[in-house]
């Protein structure tokens, strides 16, 4: 079944196809006169048969037949029930599927149709067994066969213990099968769900992984045991969502104001947030993406009445988010130097829930406090028309000491509090200790891909459970030590270099959040010398990390200002959750699209965008651009301005993705220099388009 | 001796070819030589097919063996003087005993009660590997339709505590294995793909080097960093060295690199050829004497004359030239042939032989090898692992006593491939050796370790027999036998008679078969052996030479 190569064929065969695909054609043509005109006859329903026994793929014919069963049952039952007859209407349907199968048991048509007269529940279920039994000698691997099975197993309600033992005696057989693993997953989940103390979580997972493991030293260069033993590791990490961390940050006090301007407490490091609307953004931040964040879930304690509307903030729409998103108002009663306390109360039982079904049970709390500095109306239109040039005298060294501290406080607000910790078993962390103790064993004598893809995997789950305060065991796990893996795969595996140095660039953003000492020196203020007046830009650089994709942002919420400039990103994606991000810097990266921007619609604040020196336009195909919505699907239509922008310019029709991506931003300066998109046709349609814009690549444009 | 009026006379009197003897090779022989179009007449004094290679009852098996034993009397043609008839000079046949320090133990009188329940090999322990050129040619001789097979369930290796540990020899044996360390399962998986890689692969890369090829192989698996057992391993239960390899003091028969993984390769490339074998082993069912019957059959349907029973009692030389002319039966008949081909227990005494005969003749000597082979068959009721019930075990040398030079190999039978009442369990064991007493002990070593020996003159003593098993653990032996047979070769013969290999020490049939094919093409250098028929033997691979378990 596997590894046979194609032959070419002789021109004896090439004849004899000729004459099969006619003969073919000609049954075929006959049966779908029979299916228009509803003819049931034997001789008809025979002949479907002959073709459906040569060609088990044509789904008409099995249609047509189930019509005609359909047909023969319900002419028997109005002569009354006679389950003989019946019997064997179906057993010829079943005689007629055996064969088709055996011309190519990997027919999907012909194994529903299967399914279909085995549900009307008349026939042997024994029998199928036994027919799956030589089909799975023939194939072990055959995931129709496996598939069926697991429909008769159902239908038979066969012990998930019994099966469980064939897929051990299978994979006895030949470890190398896929769906003999994946089968065994299968129940084993059903088997933990029930639990029992056969079926405890710590043993099965203990038993389990010395069972693959076996596989995985005998045989490290197949991968079917390493796929299971990526599900085991799944498994023992899997726990409830918790809640991570929030802005603002629970304990602090946040200064809130219309203009920026603080009055009289300028000189303390202080929580500020600026907002002519009158509003303030509330995230939370779960460890996985969660579902029911909402004003019945969550309760906020600082306005009466009102009822918050949350949204996600995640990048793609199946209503599964890590970050949420909702806005308070500031305090009604103004100027006021009182500090408004709000409290936030999180997971109700039951809502939160996890996209694998795990449900947040455990409530917390977080709490912070807003006060109304300045309420001076005059003033608001003094920021913004200075351009951000990001030099580098303007990130400001001198207030380190100061900012420090404020930043300090701030981060430490957002590590896990006690109460708050994952409830993950102890076990779990001397699961991880053993299979990285075997994992090392294994590779220092076998040079293996998926080895230390596992081994890296294995490394920063230990250091996910450290960090959710199970003891360390003595096992030292350095970042450095998973950096390096990923290093050595992206050499020997070129092919696959994307994929490892997206898990690269997010182990080492975990790292670089990991303490306040290693996050602090990417920390800076932001101020453009020519605008001292403004008020600093709390700033993160991460440029010339090599990242190729975002992670980590759980530490990451308080950014206003980001530099991610000379990096490798393709994607964006994380992005969202940074909602007070102002100034984003990401040039001489390789996005490829502006769809691969589409987080940035979400961050309301941001004015200051540079994606110069990427590869927007350069590509011929972006496979991804067809993942955002498009101008053909009804989600847009209604907003659909485009034509007004492009004035009848049939070019610029080509960049319905820009209009879709810059109409919902409120952007005050653009690089884009050196990309291959832009030119002066194309700046005036982004001027066009935003008319809040005043500089464009450098230049003031109004 | 038998009255001769009993023999009918046999027609016509000139052949080709006459073969005395119905053991494996000179059925093969016999048959290749009919294949060829060749006359031949194929003879044996006794009343079964097989001589030494057959499979029988546990009574004539006693008896076979007794007679061809040294303590029965050299030949009943010995005091037979050289006759001279009108014609022809007449040197009587003498039958030379292979078999020697025989020794029986009866603890039960229940295999003897059903002695015909039984068909014990005389040259066990023996098996096919799937792939091996014997049963290349059963199949290229479609000789499988006389025949069925089935699969040897498992190998066992006795560890130095002597406790029987699976024998990992293919991928999936090795992830099941609970004896091996991780490390060591890894080794031996990735030194398997080394050798299907130097096989497989057209790189030179994974190549084995030419010098590593002509190394030893026990050094070539020390310098692939193989551990001390996954060695033993692969030396003694799958390469099957006979000798110590890794004392080259007393090793006689050091395995070079080359030979060794070939050997490895033809084991693994005998997994799974047979989609009903579950291993790399088969055994024909009714015993290995199938194998020279089912030979004959073939012979016979290519119009070879085949008599049994028929004691020969001398052969006839030409006077003059004392040149080969024919043999005299029993029944006084005088048959003339070309060639004649001797099985090895016969020999042509030189001192009878005229004096200008031995000047113009080769000399017909044996070679003067001191070893031999001792072999042992144990009945007992229960197997010696209780989940399975066909199986080897292998014990490597020194894993008995520090001594052991050699490897004793053991084959149990259960009455699943009829050689056996069901409910008992054949056990056949052998090893090479210098001398009787050496052999012996080898054999009663690993007697020991497999069975449990109820104290003699208990015989029959069910509540012996149950201690025994409450106590130790192992099956109980009810009847066994140990004899050590000779491993003479012969060296040169008279133009136009020549002697068939004797039952070698190996545990398949490969030696005897090239032995076989370069005596045929000795005979007969023109001729094919076996020439290729049309019909493609592919189809015949799958399940032809096979029933289902």
């Amino acid at each position: 079944m596997h590894g046979r190569p194609r032959k070419a064929l002789t021109e004896e065969e090439h004849g004899a196809s000729s004459l099969k695909a006619a003969k073919l054609r000609d049954l075929q043509s006959q049966v779908l006169h029979f299916h228009h005109n509803k003819i049931y006859t034997e001789e008809a329903i025979e002949i479907s048969a002959k073709l459906l026994e040569s060609n088990p793929e044509h789904y008409t014919g099995w249609n047509y037949r189930k019509l005609a069963v359909q047909y023969r049952l319900d002419r028997r039952s109005e002569d009354g029930v006679d389950s003989e007859s019946i019997q064997s209407i179906l057993d010829e349907e079943l005689r007629v599927v055996e064969n088709a199968l055996k011309k190519n048991f990997k027919s999907y048509g012909a194994w529903h149709h299967r399914k279909w007269v085995l549900s009307k529940g008349h026939s042997s279920t024994d029998w199928e067994l036994r027919l799956l039994g030589k089909f799975q000698k023939l194939d072990s691997r055959n995931f129709h066969a496996w598939n069926y099975r697991r429909f008769i197993t159902a239908l038979k309600k066969i012990p998930d213990e019994e099966e469980l033992q064939y897929t051990t005696d299978m994979i006895y057989d030949n470890f190398s099968n896929y769906s003999a693993w994946h089968n065994r997953s299968v129940l084993l989940s059903n088997l933990m769900e029930k639990g029992g103390k056969r079926y405890d979580k710590e043993n099965v997972l203990g038993e389990e992984y010395e069972f693959v493991r076996n596989a995985l030293f005998t045989d490290p260069d197949d991968q079917s045991g390493w796929f299971y033993h990526l599900w085991l590791l799944d498994q023992t990490l899997k726990q409830e969502p918790v809640f991570l961390s929030s802005w603002p940050p629970n304990g602090s006090n946040l200064y809130l104001s219309l203009d920026g301007r603080l009055k009289g407490q300028q000189s303390l490091p202080i929580l500020h947030f600026q907002s002519k609307a009158r509003k303030f953004p509330l995230v939370l931040y779960f460890s996985e993406a969660v579902e029911g964040v909402s004003s019945s879930t969550v309760t906020v304690e600082y306005h009466d009445g009102d009822s918050l509307l949350w949204t996600p903030l995640s990048a793609n729409n199946f209503g599964f988010s890590q970050a949420w998103l909702t806005y308070l108002k500031f305090p009604d009663e103004v100027p006021s130097s009182e500090a408004r306390p709000v409290k936030v109360t999180i997971a109700h039982f039951p809502g939160i829930t996890s996209s694998r079904g795990m449900p947040c049970s455990q409530s917390c709390h977080i709490s912070f406090s807003v006060c109304v500095t300045s309420d001076d109306q005059e003033h608001t239109e003094v920021q913004s028309s200075h351009r951000i040039s990001w030099k580098e005298e303007n990130f400001k060294a001198r207030a380190t000491q100061s900012i420090e501290a404020n930043l300090l406080h701030s981060f430490s607000k957002l590590e896990i509090t006690k109460e708050n910790k994952p409830s993950t078993p102890k076990w779990s962390m001397e699961i991880i200790s053993t299979e990285i103790a075997h994992c090392r064993e294994l590779l220092s004598t076998t040079n293996c891909k998926i080895g230390k893809l596992t081994l890296a995997r294995l490394l920063m789950a230990h250091k996910t459970l450290t960090s959710y305060g199970i003891p360390d065991d003595g096992t030292e796990v350095h970042y450095e030590d998973i950096l390096a893996l990923y290093q050595d795969l992206m050499k020997m595996d070129p092919a696959h270099i994307c994929f490892y140095e997206d898990d690269y660039s997010l182990v080492l953003l975990k790292q670089l959040t990991s303490n306040i000492e290693s996050l602090l020196k990417h920390c800076d203020r932001y101020q453009e010398s020519s605008s001292p007046s403004t008020n600093p830009y709390l700033c993160v650089r991460l440029n010339g990390l090599s990242l190729s994709r975002i992670g980590s942002t759980e530490h990451l919420l308080w950014v206003q200002m980001l530099d991610l400039s000379h990096n490798k990103l393709r994607s964006i994606e994380g992005l969202e959750t940074l909602q007070l991000l102002s100034c984003l810097k990401l040039s001489h990266n390789r996005l490829c699209s502006f769809t691969s921007l589409e987080p940035l619609k979400k961050l309301k604040y941001l004015e200051v965008l540079d994606i110069s020196h990427n590869e927007i336009g350069a590509h011929s195909i972006d496979t991804r651009r067809y993942l955002c919505s498009s101008p053909l699907t009804h989600a847009v239509g209604s907003d659909w301005y485009f034509q007004k922008f492009v004035d009848g310019d049939v070019k610029l029709n080509d960049h319905w993705d820009a209009y879709l991506l810059f109409k919902d931003l409120n952007l005050i300066q653009l690089e884009m220099i050196g990309n291959a998109v832009v030119d002066e046709r194309f700046k005036a349609f982004l001027l066009k388009l935003m008319p809040e814009l005043k500089w464009l690549d450098g230049e003031k444009c109004r | 001796m038998e009255e001769t009026a009993l023999y009918p006379p046999i027609e016509p009197s000139n052949f080709d070819l006459i073969v005395i003897g119905t053991g494996l090779p000179e059925s093969i022989i016999a048959s290749a030589a009919s294949a060829a179009g060749k006359t031949v007449l194929h003879l044996d004094p006794n009343p079964f097919y097989g001589s030494h290679f057959a499979s029988l009852p546990l009574n004539d098996l006693v008896s076979f063996l007794q007679s061809q034993s040294q303590s029965q009397s050299q030949s009943q043609f010995e005091s037979q003087p050289s006759q001279t008839s009108d014609d022809y000079a007449s040197t009587p046949l003498v039958t030379r005993p292979l078999y020697s320090a025989l020794e029986f133990n009866s603890y039960s009188s229940d295999p003897i009660d059903s002695s015909r329940k039984f068909n014990l090999d005389m040259a066990g322990p023996r098996v096919f590997l799937c792939s091996d050129s014997m049963i290349n040619l059963i199949l290229k001789t479609e000789i499988n339709q006389y025949m069925e097979f089935k699969s040897v369930d498992a190998c066992f290796l006795s560890d130095a505590e002597g406790k029987l540990e699976n024998v990992p020899d293919s991928r999936s044996a090795i992830f099941k294995n609970r004896s091996l360390s991780l490390p060591e399962k890894n080794q031996l998986m990735k030194f398997f793909k080394l050798v299907q890689g130097h096989f497989g692969s057209e790189s030179e890369e994974d190549k084995i080097s030419e010098q590593d090829l002509e190394s030893p192989f026990v050094e070539f698996l020390t310098k692939m960093g193989l551990s001390q057992k996954l060695k033993s391993i692969i030396l003694y239960t799958i390469v099957l060295a006979d000798y110590d390899q890794g004392n080259l003091k007393v090793c006689k028969d050091v395995i070079d690199t080359k030979s060794g993984i070939n050997r490895l390769a033809l084991y693994h490339s005998s997994i799974g050829r047979f989609s009903n074998a579950n291993g790399a082993i088969i055994y024909p069912i009714y015993g290995q004497g199938e194998l020279p019957q089912a030979f004959c059959r073939r012979a016979a349907v290519k119009g070879c004359i085949y008599v049994l029973r028929m004691p020969i009692v001398a052969v006839l030389m030409d006077k003059d030239g004392g040149a080969y002319k024919g043999v005299k039966l029993g029944s006084g008949q005088e048959l003339f042939s070309s060639q004649l081909i001797l099985a090895p227990h016969l020999t042509i005494p030189s001192t009878l032989a005229p004096a200008e005969q031995v000047t113009t003749c080769h000399d017909v000597r044996l070679s003067d090898t001191k070893e031999k082979v001792a072999r042992g068959i144990c009945i007992a009721k229960n197997s010696v692992n209780p989940e399975v019930a066909n199986c080897l075990v292998f014990f490597p040398p020194r894993s008995l006593y520090p001594e052991q030079i050699t490897s004793v190999r053991v084959l149990q039978l259960s009455g699943n491939v009829a050689v056996c009442p069901s409910g008992m369990f054949v056990t056949y064991l052998s090893a090479i050796c210098d001398t009787a007493v050496e052999g012996k002990k080898l054999l009663s070593a690993a007697m020991d370790a497999l069975f449990c020996m109820p104290i003699s003159g208990n015989s029959g003593n069910s509540e012996t027999d149950n201690l025994c098993e409450l106590t130790e653990g192992k099956p109980c032996l009810l009847w066994s036998t140990l004899y050590i047979q000779e491993l003479t070769t012969f060296q040169g013969a008279f133009h136009s008679i020549n002697y068939t290999p004797m039952p070698d020490e190996h545990l398949h049939y490969n030696n005897l078969l090239d032995a076989t094919e370069k005596l045929f093409q000795e005979i007969y250098p023109n001729e094919d052996f076996f020439p290729t028929i049309s019909v493609s033997d592919d189809l015949q691979d799958d399940g032809g030479s096979e029933q289902d378990p």
